[in-house]
C-alpha cells in the first residue's frame, strides 16, 4: 500500500497571543495509507476536528506539514492548491445546514461547477452521486429544504462525493441520526469505498460503528496521536482509552470485565460476531466460564 | 477573523468595576460622554485619561484588548486627524495649494483624535465589564418610566439580550458554514464585485435558514416557560445600588465636574 496523505510534525495554535491561546494539535504525525478506511476517535477537544480541516487545507499549520500524493499542499507563498479541496472531499458535522440550492441536483452540483466541468459532466456526476447515497433520482429537482433530516444529510454527502474525491473525510455523519438512519449512511460510505477504491476517514464518538467499518483506527487524546493501529490492536490498550475518558465498545466491556473475573479471554473483542467465536474458542478449550 | 471584533464583548470578572449596579454604570458612561465634550484644554483631558486608566486598571481588563477595540475604528480616527489637520484655519505654518497646517489645526485635530478615542475606550469598558443580560437589564429599568407612555420598553430590552445573546453563536455559525462551502471549492476571494456578492449567496442562505429556525426554536422554549411578556414578571436578581456603587458615583462624579469647570470655566 502507498501513503497518500501525510502529516508531519503538526501543530496548531488557536487565538496565539491572546489569552485564549490553545494548542490544538501538538506535533502530529501520521501517515495515511491509499484506500483504506480509517476511523478517528477521540474526546471533544483531542484536536480531530482541527486535525481533518488540515488535510484539506482549510486550517494553515501552525509550523509542520500536510503531504497529499507526496506534495506539500501549501506551497512557499503560503497558498494551498484549489485542487486540494477537490481531492480531499471534507464533510462536515451536521452538512444538511450547508444547502442552500433551489434543488437537489442544483446544490449537489455546486462542488462540481467549482471544478469547472462541463454541463455534461455535472449532471453525470450529480446522476451518480445521487445514487451512492441512496437518493432517488425522481427528487432531483425538488427543493433540499422539503426533505427529512436523514435526507437532507444524504444530499450533503453527496455534494462531497460528486467531487469524486480519492480522499473523503466524514466529520460525525451519523451525529443525530436514528440506528436505522446510522446504519444506512455508513452501508452507503463503506460501498462508495468498495466501489471507488477511495480513502475514507470517519470521525466519530460511537466506537461500535468506527470499529466495525475501520481497517485502522486513530486515537487521538489532548492534542496528541495516542494510537494508531488496526482495531483489535487498538482494543487490546482497552484500558488506556478508557483512561482518556472515551468510550469503548459494550460487547469490549463485557469482555475486559471477564478477563478480570479470571476468564483467559482475548481483550480486543469489538464485534458480536468475534465474541461468539472467542468465548467458543475458550470454551471448546476446555476453561469453562 | 470575525472573532477579532471586540465591540460588545464582555469579559467576567469580579472587579469593583464588575461589581457596579449597571443602571450607574450607564448613567455614569453617560456623564463621562458629557465631559468629555466638555473637556477642553490639556489639563482636562489629562483628567480624563487618567480617570479611564484608573477604571482599566480597577477593572483588570488586559489592556491590549482595549487597544484592540479602536482597531475598527481607526478609518474614522484617522480620517478626523487628517480633515482637521489642514482645514482649520488659523496661524498657518505650512501651505500647499489650498492644503494648510495651522497651529489651531494641529491642536483640534490632536484634541479630536483624542477625544473620540476616549469616547470608544470610555463605552467599551461599560460593555467589558458588564454582561449583555445585565446591560440590557438596566437599561430596562432605566427606560421604565416610558412604560407610562405605552412605550414597549421590556420588548426592546428583550430583543435587545436576545440579539446580543445570538452574536458569537451567529458568527461561529458563519465561520462554520464558510468553512463547509470552501471545502467544496467555493472561492470568495477572487472575481469583481458582482461575482463575490454572488459568491456569498451559499453562506447567506444557509444563515438565514439557521437563523430562523434557531428563533423558532427559542420561541417554542420560551413559551414552554410560559413567557408572556412585562406583566407580573419578577426577576432572580433584583438590581440593588450599594456600597460600591456610591463610591464610583461619587469618586466619578467629582472627576467629571472638575473636568467640566477645567474645561469651560478656565479653558485648561
Amino acid at each position: 500500500m502507498s501513503t497518500i496523505l501525510e502529516v508531519r510534525d503538526l501543530t496548531h495554535v488557536y487565538g496565539a497571543g491572546t489569552p485564549f491561546e490553545r494548542m490544538a494539535l501538538d506535533k502530529v504525525s501520521l501517515s495515511i495509507e491509499q484506500g483504506e478506511i480509517l476511523g478517528v476517535i477521540g474526546h471533544t477537544g483531542s484536536g480531530k476536528s482541527t486535525l481533518i480541516q488540515h488535510l484539506n487545507g482549510l486550517l494553515q499549520p501552525t509550523s509542520g506539514e500536510v503531504l497529499l500524493g507526496g506534495q506539500s499542499i501549501w506551497n512557499e507563498k503560503g497558498k494551498c492548491a484549489r485542487d486540494v479541496r477537490f481531492r480531499v472531499g471534507l464533510v462536515f458535522q451536521y452538512p444538511e445546514y450547508q444547502l442552500f440550492e433551489e434543488t437537489i441536483a442544483k446544490d449537489i452540483a455546486f462542488g462540481p461547477k467549482n471544478m469547472g466541468l462541463s454541463e455534461a459532466e455535472i449532471g453525470e456526476r450529480v446522476r451518480e452521486a445521487m445514487a451512492f447515497v441512496g437518493l432517488d433520482g425522481a427528487l432531483a429537482e425538488k427543493s433540499p429544504f422539503a426533505l427529512s433530516g436523514g435526507q437532507k444529510r444524504r444530499v450533503a454527502i453527496a455534494g462531497v462525493i460528486a467531487m469524486r474525491p480519492e480522499v473523503l473525510v466524514l466529520d460525525e455523519p451519523t451525529a443525530g441520526l436514528d440506528p436505522a438512519g446510522r446504519n444506512e449512511i455508513l452501508t452507503e460510505i463503506r460501498q462508495y469505498h468498495e466501489e471507488t477504491g477511495a480513502t475514507v476517514l470517519i470521525v466519530s464518538h460511537s466506537m461500535e460503528d468506527t470499529a466495525r467499518m475501520a481497517d485502522r483506527m486513530l486515537v487521538m487524546n489532548q492534542a496528541k496521536v495516542m494510537l494508531l493501529d488496526r482495531p483489535e490492536a487498538v482494543f487490546a490498550q482497552a484500558e488506556q482509552i478508557v483512561a482518556a475518558g472515551l468510550d469503548i465498545p459494550e460487547i469490549t466491556k463485557v469482555f475486559l470485565e471477564l478477563r478480570r473475573r479470571g476468564v483467559p479471554v482475548s481483550p480486543s473483542v469489538f464485534t458480536v460476531e468475534q465474541a461468539a467465536a472467542e468465548l467458543r474458542r475458550v470454551k471448546g478449550g476446555g476453561a469453562g466460564c | 477573523m470575525l472573532k477579532d471584533v471586540t465591540i460588545g464583548q464582555f469579559f467576567p470578572g469580579t472587579s469593583p468595576i464588575h461589581r457596579i449596579d449597571p443602571r450607574v454604570k450607564i448613567l455614569l458612561v453617560m456623564a463621562l460622554i458629557v465631559a468629555l465634550f466638555l473637556a477642553d484644554g490639556v489639563v482636562s483631558y489629562a483628567l480624563t485619561i487618567v480617570f479611564l486608566l484608573a477604571v482599566i486598571r480597577i477593572s483588570r481588563i488586559p489592556a491590549k484588548m482595549v487597544v484592540r477595540g479602536l482597531k475598527p475604528i481607526l478609518f474614522i480616527i484617522s480620517f478626523t486627524a487628517v480633515l482637521n489637520l489642514f482645514y482649520t484655519p488659523g496661524d498657518y505654518l505650512w501651505e500647499f495649494g489650498f492644503l494648510h497646517i495651522s497651529k489651531q489645526g494641529i491642536f483640534v485635530a490632536v484634541k479630536m483624535v483624542l477625544r473620540i478615542m476616549l469616547l470608544i475606550v470610555g463605552t467599551s469598558m461599560l460593555t467589558y465589564t458588564t454582561s449583555p443580560i445585565q446591560l440590557t437589564d438596566g437599561l430596562e429599568r432605566l427606560l421604565s418610566p416610558l412604560k407610562k407612555i405605552h412605550a414597549p420598553v421590556h420588548e426592546l430590552s428583550m430583543m435587545m439580550s436576545i440579539a446580543l445573546r445570538f452574536i458569537p453563536t451567529l458568527i461561529e455559525e458563519t465561520e462554520k458554514i464558510v468553512s463547509a462551502q470552501k471545502a467544496r471549492g467555493a472561492d470568495f476571494e477572487t472575481g469583481n464585485l458582482i461575482q463575490r456578492a454572488k459568491s456569498m449567496i451559499p453562506i447567506l442562505v444557509p444563515l438565514f435558514i439557521s437563523a430562523f429556525r434557531r428563533a423558532d426554536e427559542l420561541a417554542v422554549a420560551m413559551e414552554c416557560r410560559l413567557y408572556r411578556g412585562d406583566v407580573g414578571r419578577t426577576r432572580m436578581k433584583q438590581l440593588k445600588v450599594t456600597g460600591v456603587d456610591y463610591a464610583a458615583i461619587a469618586i466619578s462624579l467629582t472627576v467629571f465636574v472638575a473636568v467640566a469647570v477645567l474645561g469651560q470655566g478656565f479653558g485648561l
